[in-house]
């Protein structure tokens, strides 16, 4: 496997890998090349099926099949998928409760240059509203390799968010385990905790190595499943720790931020910064300069952690 | 189709109207004036065309039926407990908190649904699916939806029916119950969709135009439908909204409005009026 690969990439081959289960289907909404399900399409010609660039359509024919007993996955970017087919994936897949995969790829500023209207910072908290779905979110090829696999064995609705970036591999150690639902440390720290996902990881193991040199050992937790939301790391992390922090590649309205928000608000209030994209839209740029105009680089994440680790002293 | 199967056909949808008036009665809630037009239909089609099994609604070869139009559960559950898919008792409880029959139609909680619907224009999509399906399985099943006309409004219907042209979808038959009403009054003072024909036909869909209450035309419709291929066939249905009760045909009131007792009773008295009729005929 490639060291840097973009989890899109990684997803591509995966389906390829597991699609030949003969139940499996794929739809596409003329992203197929972006989206890396020609790959599927190539071997499976059969089992593919390209609905045009009408995503609303494309989720209800994939609700439709799914009735008898297929899994299909359906995708298209984040944006036009989670967000113009809000009510078919609650209404035609997540009440009868099929078996549809929704794949949202180019997610959040992973689609850097094309802008504002394609980068969608709200699909996880749209996804999160809709009962009986889960949100998977993963940090690297590795794990969207297991997600894919997890996906196909959980029965069910489920919103799998990819990204476009390519990402160093985070999880080739031997004792990495996935499991939908279970946060995965990936340091153990306990000064505070960082609670992330996707490709925010890189930036946030960047502020963990600086924090080490002001001796501040901090807890990261990849939070590969955003719902259902795994209370109990994030509780005993608060706990042990004193201190909470998120860092995400989506609105801090309706996302991780939130997620962990309700869960500690509810069960141990403890110091707490949500950090992310502030509730605007995005705009034209490379991701370097994106996180730089939206304060989310290593230094900007550093100085909002100092203010939190301040009000836990006191 | 024969005299004697003709009236035999007529006696049940008017039985099936007689039921559909005392569900949305018992429920005090409901939308009366759609069932009545679409009831024929359905009567036709799960009485006369289907290849179901009731005592397995979850059969791997069945045909399978999308009312996309799933506010008319007065007449689906009537025909559906009818035909056998649960007791009749049951249409009792409808609309309450306790009972399966919700208002819109359900999937997994009425047996002999087969697929939840309720949020208009997203009824043919799933259809559509359900025909790939059948073709990526081989199988010869038939899938059968049911729009209102008011529906095709919604975009998504267009979407969908562009992608069944295209997929070739000769396995899937739609009707649309074309009543010519929709909430707000007629079609035409609200949005016109029409001419619906052409527009199907301009998608590359196989036109028949026939009258939704005589099942005669449903069958033979049904019939050449089921022979052609290589394209989905869509029926265009010219019906009457709330047809059968005198006071509510052709009217937009009675799309979701519950006759008062008075009401109730005079439409029961029309319907048994006819049924005896037909009886003596």
């Amino acid at each position: 496997m490639v060291d840097r690969i973009s989890t899109e990439t990684a997803y591509g081959n995966a389906l390829v890998r597991y699609g030949e289960n003969r139940e499996v289907v794929v739809l596409d909404a003329d992203l197929a090349c972006c989206n890396h399900t020609d790959l599927f399409k190539e071997k499976y010609p059969e089992r593919f099926f390209n609905i045009g660039i009408a995503e609303s359509n494309m989720v209800g024919i994939a609700a439709g099949i799914a009735t008898t007993g297929k899994i299909v996955f359906a995708h298209s970017f984040a944006m036009f998928v989670a967000g113009r087919a809000f009510e078919q994936i609650r209404n035609s897949v997540a009440y009868p409760g099929l078996n549809v995969k929704i794949v949202g790829t180019h997610a959040g500023f992973s689609v850097e240059k094309d802008g504002a209207t394609h980068q969608c910072l709200e699909d996880i908290g749209i996804m999160r509203t809709i009962p009986n779905m889960k949100i998977i979110y993963p940090a690297d090829a590795i794990e969207t390799e297991e997600a894919v696999k997890a996906m196909l064995i959980e029965q069910g609705p489920a919103y799998l968010r990819l990204e476009r970036i390519p990402l160093n591999l985070i999880n080739n150690r031997p004792d990495y385990r996935f499991k939908i639902g279970q946060g995965s440390i990936i340091a153990n720290g306990n000064d505070l905790t960082i609670l992330t996902n996707g490709l925010m990881i890189p930036a946030v193991l960047e502020v963990y190595e600086k924090l080490l040199k002001d001796n501040i050992k901090a807890r990261i937790i990849n939070m590969h499943t955003v719902k259902p939301i795994d209370k109990n790391i994030i509780i005993r992390s608060a706990q042990e720790t004193g201190a909470v922090i998120t860092v995400e590649n989506h609105n801090i309205i309706g996302g991780l931020g939130s997620a962990v928000a309700e869960v500690l608000s509810e069960n141990c209030a403890v110091p707490f910064k949500r950090i992310g994209v502030n509730d605007c839209f995005g705009k034209s740029g490379k991701f370097a300069d994106l996180i730089k105009k939206y304060n989310l680089t290593a230094k900007e994440i550093i100085d909002q952690i100092k203010g939190v680790l301040a009000k836990k002293k006191r | 189709m024969e005299k004697n199967k003709q009236k035999k056909f007529k006696i049940l949808a008017e039985e099936l109207r007689l039921m559909a008036l005392q569900t949305v009665n018992y429920a005090d809630s409901g939308h009366l004036g759609g069932s009545l037009s679409v009831i024929d239909i359905l009567t036709d089609l799960y009485f006369n065309e289907m290849n179901i099994k009731t005592d397995n609604p979850r059969w791997e070869e069945r045909d399978r039926l999308v009312l996309s139009k799933g506010h008319c559960t007065p007449a689906l559950y009537s025909v559906l407990a009818k035909r056998g898919f649960f007791p009749v008792e049951e249409l009792k409880n409808f609309r309450t908190i306790s009972s399966f029959l919700s208002g819109h139609a359900e999937m997994n909680l009425v047996p002999g649904v087969d697929m939840s619907t309720g949020s208009l224009g997203q009824g043919l999509s799933a259809a559509v699916g359900m025909a790939i399906a059948g073709k990526i399985d081989q199988k010869d099943y038939t899938v059968y939806a049911i729009l209102g006309d008011g529906e095709v409004q919604e975009g998504q219907v267009w979407e969908a029916a562009m992608a069944a042209a295209n997929y070739q979808l000769d396995n899937l038959i739609v009707f649309i119950d074309n009543n010519n009403l929709q909430i707000d009054g007629e079609l035409k003072e609200v949005m016109s969709p029409y001419p619906i024909n052409d527009k199907f036909k301009a998608f590359g869909w196989e036109i028949r135009q026939i009258d939704g209450h005589n099942f005669e035309e449903i069958e033979s419709a049904v019939l050449a439908a089921q022979g052609l291929q290589g394209k989905p066939v869509l029926i265009l249905a010219r019906t009457v909204k709330g047809k059968g009760v005198s006071f509510m045909e052709n009217n937009a009131y009675w799309h979701g409005k519950v006759p008062d007792q008075e009401q109730f009773k005079k439409a029961v008295n029309e319907i048994n009026q006819r049924i005896k009729l037909l009886g003596v005929e």
